[in-house]
């Protein structure tokens, strides 16, 4: 390969404009598939979660899950979609290894909801950008290569299929060319994704972990110079982070800069984006089009919601998120930073729960967002699953508020909750574990620590009350960290006066 | 002896469940070689099965209307712990892991399946010449075709193996072998019995049904099989009519005030002067029992067949595009150099026989791109106007009436070497299947001492009117008794 010179970011918005869109996959958290009673829980043991109908044995018929239907009607109603009164399933004939039935059960020319759009903020202007269609699709199952030292096919012995997978409902949310956003597009991108991601979280329909690839990302993205029409674009596949989608932009506009400053031509292409480098590299090429010979899905009745479903569905949407971070960025007197990082958490329910149940919002924020927080983190779960309540983290903040508990013993309390002890007061108690500020109980503590360090006492007793943190350091050691601090304090310097 | 008959028999203690199974299994040891209606013959799940009823009679209780009747079971519906392969080499040796619906219901009843009948391969063909496992014989002369694709389902009633079968009729796959081999055959209304655990050919054509030597086993048949099922999504959530009573009505011979039609279209081009004789002779015997006959025209049902010979294979196309050599059945080649897809290339050049891939070509042509529109397309343009015929002409009259075949059983390897000819059976059948209404196929007669189908049609749901005119045509015309094997 000839090296070639990348034109930098600045320079290649510069003089090209791009234009991007983006098909966004998202794997609904339904209790059953799309098409039959199989549970879709993450992480089974593989080829579990099966049955005659995902494993497409011969006769298997599929039954279509009112649940997807439902989820994803509200997600284009959440998109301003107009929602179709009547549509159907269409067969999509393409082979894959790992897809049972060798046609994906999808929606061609009669999606399910077209035509809305989604608002973003880029530096307090909105960009609006146009969504084309949403439509309900199953999911292909896992192909696992062994055998090589890179686990891919590359090299592999053998190739193992897990069906876990394979009919999983899936929304496939395609947004309309987005063009005119010049230099921006890289940072339009991610905020659609995020406030898409933000909005889809807030109905409840999909736990859009793009890690665990419940929410995968396809990134078009084509340059034309000012005026002209718009050029060749490329797909960039399977974009697995906010960031990641950023940077396959930003490194796609650079690329085909290059290749358009070289006289060079865009070949309509599938690429993959490259975590490690932040480029993307070509993958199948479109030149010649795969034929998916689609055609209504004979073995599914059409559907048609009705309408008063419909409206019911639409009066009952949950507050846009964006609309409701703002009002709860008021409540709480948090930055649009910290706000932002809150959302990311998942945390922007949990953290309102806990202050309904009491908790000031500092407090609440604080639990959620540090302890917990690096908790879930360190452990891989959802903050949600992490094992405390809001409530519960209400109680704790109720403690500390009473001067019950100090930040300290709140903290061993909480990974008592955590560990399934019970309440904050039942952790408290179970462990003894409470602050104790009895002066009389703490006299004797006291007095221990002045007779233990002579020097430090004489030095307090010459008016260096500074000192007195180290005999305050040394009572608490005594008291397992339970003693009040201030009191301990206080007590110190009565008696050295 | 009918399967109520029977029934009645095993339902007083004349006679044993076991000992009708055990009757039944020797004849088919006796004459199967020569028919060869069974693709496998499940000899112990039989005997188990007879010996349940049995307990649970001998325990008193309460056994349905068909317990411990023998039955046979199309090859392409799946049957658990049993062989299943649709008369093809892609699915040797594959057991399916589940029940289909229909089969559970026979369960369910009481009935015991004898085994597994021989068919045209994924029930493509007019002939059962077609199967990967050796052609069915008509019991009637058994140097000729038994029909198809269902034609072991027919033999084997024919040749007194089974006193009731299952078939699945996607273009008169039940009824066209009825007529040649003299039997009934019933294609119900499409959703009124479930395609569930039904290999598919043409999703939205399929329909299983009963096939028997009576009307009244028919219905009886029907009545067990049909009705609502969750796991179908095109089955219809509304009850079976009351097929029983209606065919009992019809068998009193009474037919005042109905009215038949007679399609225009059908008169007799095409058709050999024996069928179209033995046609007409029916008929008379008809209006003899009260019934009208008038002329009505459906004047789209000539383009039946082209439309029909495009929505199925290309539905068929799609459908067997799961058959690749991965998951189940035969799998060529796999030496551990070839490729995935050389593997599966092979597996399905020595698993298809030459009309499945004939008809895999044939769909896989008209869904493609640029040719959608003027093939799938246009075809479901026509079958649209097909069903606007038969809505008008089911506001003229109460069922419409043909033969059922256009020729009695021709001879091996006559129309082999020519589709469009074997096509031609299916003539008279396809325009229901296209429309979706109930239809049966009911003996009337012989032409060269063959057996003659008349072919009653009704509207969607209606099944119980065609039984009535069928039982009607029966009590008239009598049932027919093939020559001894």
């Amino acid at each position: 390969m000839s090296t070639t010179v990348l034109p930098s970011y600045e320079d290649a918005t510069a003089r090209y404009e791009p234009v991007i869109g983006l098909e966004t996959h998202v794997e609904l958290g339904t209790n059953t598939k799309m098409f039959c009673g199989c549970p879709t829980e993450f992480g089974a043991e593989p080829n579990t979660q099966v049955c005659p109908v995902c494993l497409a044995l011969p006769g298997a018929l599929p039954v279509a899950n009112r649940a997807g239907i439902e989820a994803t009607i509200r997600i284009g109603l959440a998109l301003n979609c107009d929602i179709a009164e009547w549509c159907r399933m269409a067969r999509k004939n393409y082979f894959y290894p790992d897809m049972p039935k060798n046609f994906q059960t999808s929606q061609y020319d009669e999606p399910l909801c077209t035509d809305g759009y989604v608002d973003v903020e880029i530096d307090g202007e909105t960009v609006r950008i146009g969504i084309e269609r949403v439509h309900l699709e199953e999911d292909t199952g896992k192909t696992l290569h062994v055998g090589g030292a890179t686990g891919r096919i590359h090299g592999a012995t053998e190739s193992l299929v897990d069906y876990n997978r394979a009919g999983i409902p899936l929304v496939e949310i395609v947004t309309k060319p987005v063009p005119g956003i010049g230099a921006k597009a890289p940072e339009v991108a991610r905020a659609y994704v995020t406030e898409l991601r933000d909005i889809i979280r807030s109905l409840g329909v999909s736990d859009v972990r793009m890690e665990q690839g419940s929410l995968r990302c396809d990134v078009n993205t084509s340059l034309n110079l000012p005026g002209e029409e718009w050029g060749t674009r490329t797909e960039t596949k399977n974009v697995n982070s906010l960031r990641s989608v950023e940077r396959a932009v930003r490194s796609e506009i650079i690329r085909q800069a290059s290749v358009l400053d070289a006289g060079g031509r865009i070949t309509q292409e599938t690429r993959h984006f490259q975590e490690d480098t932040g480029d993307t590299r070509p993958g199948r090429s479109k030149e010649t089009a795969t034929d998916y010979r689609y055609f209504p899905e004979p073995d599914l009745v059409p559907i048609a919601p009705d309408p008063a479903w419909v409206a019911e569905l639409k009066a009952s949407l949950p507050e846009r998120p964006s609309v409701k971070r703002a009002r709860l960025r008021e409540e709480w007197g948090i930055s649009a930073l910290d706000m932002q990082s809150v959302a990311n958490a998942g945390a922007v329910e949990l953290i309102e729960q806990t202050i309904a149940a009491g908790a000031s919002p500092a407090g609440a924020r604080k639990w959620w967002m540090g302890e917990l927080a690096r908790r879930a983190n360190e452990t891989g779960v959802e903050l949600a699953e992490v094992g405390a309540t809001p409530a519960q983290v209400a109680q704790l903040q109720a403690l500390v508020d009473e001067g019950k508990l100090n930040d300290k013993l709140a903290r061993t309390v909480l990974e008592g909750v955590v560990a399934g002890e019970g309440d904050p007061a039942e952790v408290m108690a179970a462990r003894g574990l409470g602050v104790v500020s009895d002066t009389g109980a703490l006299q004797a503590a006291v007095d221990e620590a002045i007779a233990a360090n002579p020097d430090i006492a004489a030095k307090i007793r010459d008016g260096k009350v500074a000192a007195a943190g180290a005999l305050v350091g040394a009572v608490m050691k005594t008291t397992r960290g339970q003693a009040d601090a201030k009191t301990v304090r206080d007590l110190i310097l009565a008696r050295l006066s | 002896m009918t399967a109520a008959q029977i029934a009645g028999l095993i339902a007083s203690g004349e006679t044993s469940a076991v000992e009708v199974a055990t009757a039944h299994l020797d004849r088919i040891a006796a004459v199967d070689e020569r028919v060869h209606a069974f693709l496998h013959v499940d000899r112990e799940g039989a005997l188990a099965a007879a010996a349940d009823v049995d307990a649970r009679r001998s325990r008193g209780e309460e056994l349905g209307p068909l317990a411990g009747v023998p039955v046979a079971v199309k090859d392409v519906i799946a049957t658990k712990g049993v062989p299943t392969t649709a008369a093809s080499k892609i699915l040797e040796g594959w057991t399916p892991p589940y029940d289909a619906t229909l089969v559970e219901r026979l369960r369910g009843a009481g009935t015991v399946m004898l085994g597994k009948t021989n068919m045209d391969e994924f029930a493509m063909g007019s002939s059962t010449e077609y199967s990967a496992y050796g052609p069915t014989n008509n019991p009637w002369d058994l140097g000729r075709i038994p029909g198809g694709s269902g034609g072991g389902s027919a033999a084997s009633l024919a040749a007194y193996e089974a006193p009731l079968a299952i078939g699945t009729d996607t273009g008169g796959s039940i009824r066209q072998p009825g007529a040649v081999t003299g039997t009934v055959g019933a294609k119900p209304t499409y959703g009124g019995t479930s395609r569930y655990g039904l290999i598919a050919f043409s999703s939205s054509l399929d329909t299983p049904g009963p096939c028997a030597r009576t009307v009244e086993d028919a219905a009886l048949l029907h009545t067990v099989i049909g009705g609502y099922d969750p796991r179908d999504s095109t089955s219809i959530p509304q009850p079976v009519p009351d097929v029983v009573a209606a065919a009992r009505l019809g068998a009193t011979g009474d037919l005042t005030g109905v009215k038949l039609g007679i399609v225009k279209e059908f008169a007799g081009e095409g058709a050999e002067p024996g069928v179209i004789a033995a046609f007409r002779e029916s008929v008379e015997a008809l209006v003899k029992l009260g019934a009208e006959v008038v002329e009505v025209s459906c004047p789209h049902f000539e383009y039946a067949l082209p439309a029909y010979y495009l929505i199925a294979p290309s539905e068929a196309s799609s459908n067997l595009a799961r058959f690749d050599g991965v998951r189940y059945g035969l799998r060529s080649g796999d030496d551990g150099k070839r490729s995935l897809e050389e593997v599966m290339s092979l597996t399905r050049d020595e698993g298809f026989g030459p009309e499945v891939k004939r008809r895999i070509i044939l769909g896989t042509y008209a869904l493609s791109s640029g040719y959608y529109d003027a093939y799938y397309g246009q075809a479901q343009k026509v079958r649209t106007l097909i069903t606007r015929d038969f809505t008008s002409a089911f506001e003229q009259v109460d069922v419409l009436i043909s033969p059922t075949t256009p020729f009695v059983a021709f001879p091996f390897g006559s129309r082999t070497s020519d589709p469009y000819q074997m096509y031609l059976s299916d003539l008279y059948t396809i325009p229901t299947n296209l429309y979706g209404g109930p239809a049966i196929s009911v003996p009337c007669g012989l032409s060269e001492g063959l057996p003659v189908g008349f072919q009653i049609m009704a509207p969607t749901m209606a099944d119980d009117r065609m039984y009535r005119v069928a039982a009607a045509l029966e009590s008239a015309v009598g049932t027919l008794t093939p020559p001894e094997l």
